[in-house]
Formats: C-alpha cells, structure tokens, sequence
C-alpha cells in the first residue's frame, strides 16, 4: 500500500474540518477525492502533506506511519505536492523553480529538467524567465513539472483541471497518465468528474468533512443519484 | 558654496548614508525573509557596540578581535529570542510582533545600565584609521573613509548571497512561498533562524564599527538608530535590499546637505521626505505594491 489514512480528525483553529477521513491509495494508482467546493478535499491533501497536521488518527505512507511529519520530511521520504494556486516562486526562474525543487528532494531517478521540458515544451522556451512573469497554465505546466523534478513516489494534486480549457484539459489527462505510466502514484482533488474519468481508476466523494461514498470512477459516473446527491453544482 | 565644501558635504553624506545601512541591512534581510518588522535590531547594535568594546579591551585593545568576536556574542541572543520567542509570533498580526520586539528594547537597555552603567563610555581610536587626511585641502576623517568603502562591500556582499548561491535561491523561494518551500524539503523554521542570526550579526556589526565612529557608547543608543533605519527600510521598501542601500543614501546625503544648509531642519527634512515618498509611492522605492 502507498498511503493508508485511517480515521484522521484535522481542525482550523477551532473549526472540525475533516471528521474520521479514511482512504488508501495502492502503489501506481491514480485515485480522485471528489466533492464540491469546501468539504475538505485540499485539507485532505494539507493533511497528507503535513502541512496542515491532523489531530489524530493514521497516516500511512508506504508503510511507514507520518501523520503530523513536517512537510519538508514527506517531501524526503518521497511525496510531493502540487497546491490549488501553484505558490509558484515568483522570484525565481522557471528552470530555478524546477532545480530547486530537484535538489532539496536529494532524490534521483527518471525525471530531470530536459525529460519535464519533454511534457511542457512550453517551460523550455520561458527557462530564464521569472515565475511572477509567467501564464496560469504556465505556471500550472511549472508546478507539475516541479512536483515531478523531486522524482517522488506519490504526488498530490490539488484542483488540477481548475480554470483550464478544454483542449489543455486533455493535454493535462494525456500527462497524468504519462506520470502514472512511469511508476507514480496520484492522488487528485478534484471537482471535475469527466477529468477524473479519464485519468482515475477509483474515487472517494467527501461532504462536510466526511468520506461518504467510495466506489469506481467508471461506477460513480454511472450512478445519477449519487451525482445529483453529491457533485451535481 | 565651493568644490571642496560640495565634496566634503557629499562624503559626510555618505559615511552617514553607509553607516545607517549598515544597520538597515539586516533589519530589511529580517523582514524580507521572515516578514518581522524587528524593532529590537537597535539593541542588536546597542549590544554589538558594547561587547565589541567589552572584547575589545579583554584582548589588549585589538579592535578587529573586538569587530569579530563582539558580533559573535550578540548572534547567540537573536538565535535565542528567534527559537524561543519570535518563531511564536511569525503568523501573528504586526502588533504583537511588534510589542514583543519592543518588550526586548526595554530589556535590553535595562540590561546594558546593569551590565556596563548608566553613563556614557568613550571609545578608543583604531589604529590605521584613525585620525585625518587631506581632501581638496581640508581634513576629513580616516574612518568616515573606511566606513564608505565597508558599506558597498557589505551590499556586494549581500547581493551575491541572496542572487549567486544557493542559500539565496532557498532563501528567496521561502521569502516568498513558506509553505511551498517546506513542501519541496526545506526546513523553514530552521532556515528563518539561521537568517535572523545572521541580521542580528549585521546590526551588531554595525554598533561594532560605531564604537569608534559615534565616539561615545550611551545605553539606549539603538533607539536613535533603529528609528533612521526604520526610515531607509522604508523609503526603500520594506524587505528590498537595494532599496534599504538607496534609501540610505539617500537619507545620507539629504542629512548632511540638511546640517549644511538648514541646521535646524535636520531631521525634519528626513521625515517630510519619508511622507513624500509614502504619498507619492507608498511601497517605497523597491518595494511591492500591495
């Protein structure tokens, strides 16, 4: 298993915001947290990533139990994180955003700076150009590429479909499978179904904080009840 | 007014500049990096000052030994107020941060009364630098010179830290994106107190090459200062470097231009272009806009 989260409790201040959350990801699946806007998907991942600590209950990454780690540990130990609004380093260079990333991570493997221009050519072109300065999807190409600079064995994507158009839409789903094609393991939050269709194999639904449905993505997409209940805007 | 008093003027103007820099610097890296806006970095100098006097006469008056092992001893005071205080406040509103900072200031100086006295001790001169040298005919100080020459060593130095290495490269991605940078595998609370040592280093090294400039060591001296630097930090724009250097060049020559010309607007002239540059681009020279 490459993560096991079992009966987490993570809170904002006073505010109860993920309530028993469990869900398992298996090595090389790529795996969907749906649910519309605030029932906990991006804590989910905060979670995961330590940088939003739960309160108890189990974080499992392969095999090792990390809940309430530093980030900068999951980060070492092999996960990397992309977030909703990228945190792009402004001040830094496209190609300084994917080195620095390369570096810190001290892991080596398949993934460089010529194989991430391979997938966006586009971050090639823009190499010395500074983060601040770049496109949304740009800076969404940027962030991808610097999760996979780290060669993680998990990465989390937060909203990945979000904001984009339907052609580059397509071109992301062809580059998600082209990540899990090479070993990695995905774990998205996302509100997007159709996206998730093509690119997950399984997917959790959460509302108010809770996990209250489980099932196939080609099952939830089948089931209008469920839909309509749950992921319908 | 002739050639040599307008080159005189300038160079005053400078040693003034360059020496308020020296002190901005770290309080501009500080906020630029850790988003503290450090009211306690005068008793950083306060303190550099005294230890370095302190060292300084422990080692047979050797003023470089002083320069190096005074700044040393002020570092392992902002390593503790970072670790054990400051780090509690960082996602605090300004306030706090402030008042606690300031809560050190009164400490500080209560400190220094207990330590070294009340009154004011004179500083020894430095060998090499001290005395004067004929400039166009008139005599200017040897170690004004100095201080012109350390100043823009000091930003070449900065500059080539924070834009040339790869201590830079993290620190300017944690400057920006804390979060993120903890998410790609730095460790931010241990890099944000190593950068605050090394500002507390820079303010201390400032009140260590004062000692001879100021001439007189006085408790509570870091208030004056701090307040000038406040000033530079914000002209510049708060948390630019290269703002901070211009801003107190700036803030330099218009003092020494002031005491020349309107002597009893000295510091008035400071502070009405303060209001300037707020009213005409409130984030400062460099800054951002926010």
């Amino acid at each position: 298993m490459m993560l096991q989260v079992e009966g987490i409790n993570t809170y904002y201040r006073k505010s109860h915001i993920l309530q028993d959350v469990s869900f398992s990801v298996e090595a090389g699946e790529v795996v969907a947290l749906l649910g519309r806007n605030g029932v906990g998907k991006t804590t989910s991942l905060r979670s995961v990533m330590g940088l939003t600590a739960p309160r108890n209950g189990s974080i499992r990454f392969q095999d090792r139990e990390v809940a309430g780690q530093a980030p900068y540990v999951m980060a070492k130990a092999g996960m990397a994180y992309m977030p909703d609004d990228l945190k792009i380093f402004p001040d830094l260079t496209c190609e300084e955003n994917l080195e620095i990333a390369r570096r810190l991570s001290g892991r080596d493997g398949y993934w460089n700076q010529g194989r991430v221009e391979e997938l966006f050519p586009v971050l090639g072109d823009r190499r010395k150009q500074l983060g601040i300065l770049l496109s949304g999807g740009e800076k969404k190409m940027l962030g991808m590429g610097r999760a996979l600079m780290a060669n993680p064995d998990m990465i989390l994507l937060d909203e990945p479909s979000e904001g984009l158009a339907p052609l580059v839409v397509d071109h992301l789903a062809a580059v998600i499978e082209a990540i899990r094609d090479k070993g990695i393991t995905l774990l998205l939050a996302d509100q997007n179904l159709k996206f998730c269709r093509r690119v997950c194999g399984r997917g959790y639904i959460l509302e108010k904080g809770r996990v209250v449905h489980a099932d196939t993505i080609a099952a939830i997409w089948d089931d209008e009840a469920v839909i309509k209940q749950y992921l319908a805007l | 007014m002739n050639l040599e008093s307008l080159v005189h003027v300038c160079l005053a103007g400078l040693s003034t500049g360059m020496f308020i820099w020296l002190v901005a610097s770290g309080l501009t890296l500080i906020f630029g990096v850790l988003g503290v806006l450090n009211f306690a970095h005068g008793s950083f100098y306060m303190l550099g000052a005294y230890c370095a006097f302190t060292a300084l006469k422990l080692m047979g008056g050797n003023f470089w030994l002083g320069l190096l092992v005074g700044p040393l001893v002020v570092c392992a005071v902002g390593f503790v107020i970072e670790r054990f205080f400051l780090r509690h406040v960082y996602g605090l509103e300004l306030p706090y941060q402030l008042l606690l900072t300031f809560a050190f200031v009164l400490l500080f100086d209560n400190l220094v009364k207990i330590i070294w006295g009340a009154g004011s001790i004179g500083s020894p001169s430095v060998p090499g630098l001290s005395g004067s040298v004929n400039i166009l005919g008139r005599f200017f100080p040897v170690y004004n010179l100095f201080i012109i020459v350390v100043g823009p060593l000091v930003a070449l130095g900065l500059w080539a830290l924070i834009e040339k290495t790869w201590y830079g490269r993290i620190i300017r991605a944690a400057s920006t994106e804390r979060e993120m940078a903890a998410a790609i595998g730095v460790r931010v609370p241990a890099l944000f107190t190593g950068v605050f040592v090394f500002g507390t280093w820079l303010g201390a090294v400032g009140g260590a090459l004062a000692v001879p400039y100021i001439g007189l060591l006085t408790p509570g001296m870091g208030e004056a200062i701090i307040i000038e630097a406040f000033v530079v930090a914000v002209i510049g724009g708060l948390g630019s470097l290269k703002g901070a250097f211009l801003g107190a060049l700036v803030i330099g020559l218009l003092s020494s231009f002031g005491t020349r010309f309107l002597p009893a607007f000295d510091m008035f002239l400071t502070f009405i272009l303060m209001a300037a540059v707020l009213l005409w681009r409130p984030q400062g020279f460099f800054g951002k806009a926010v």
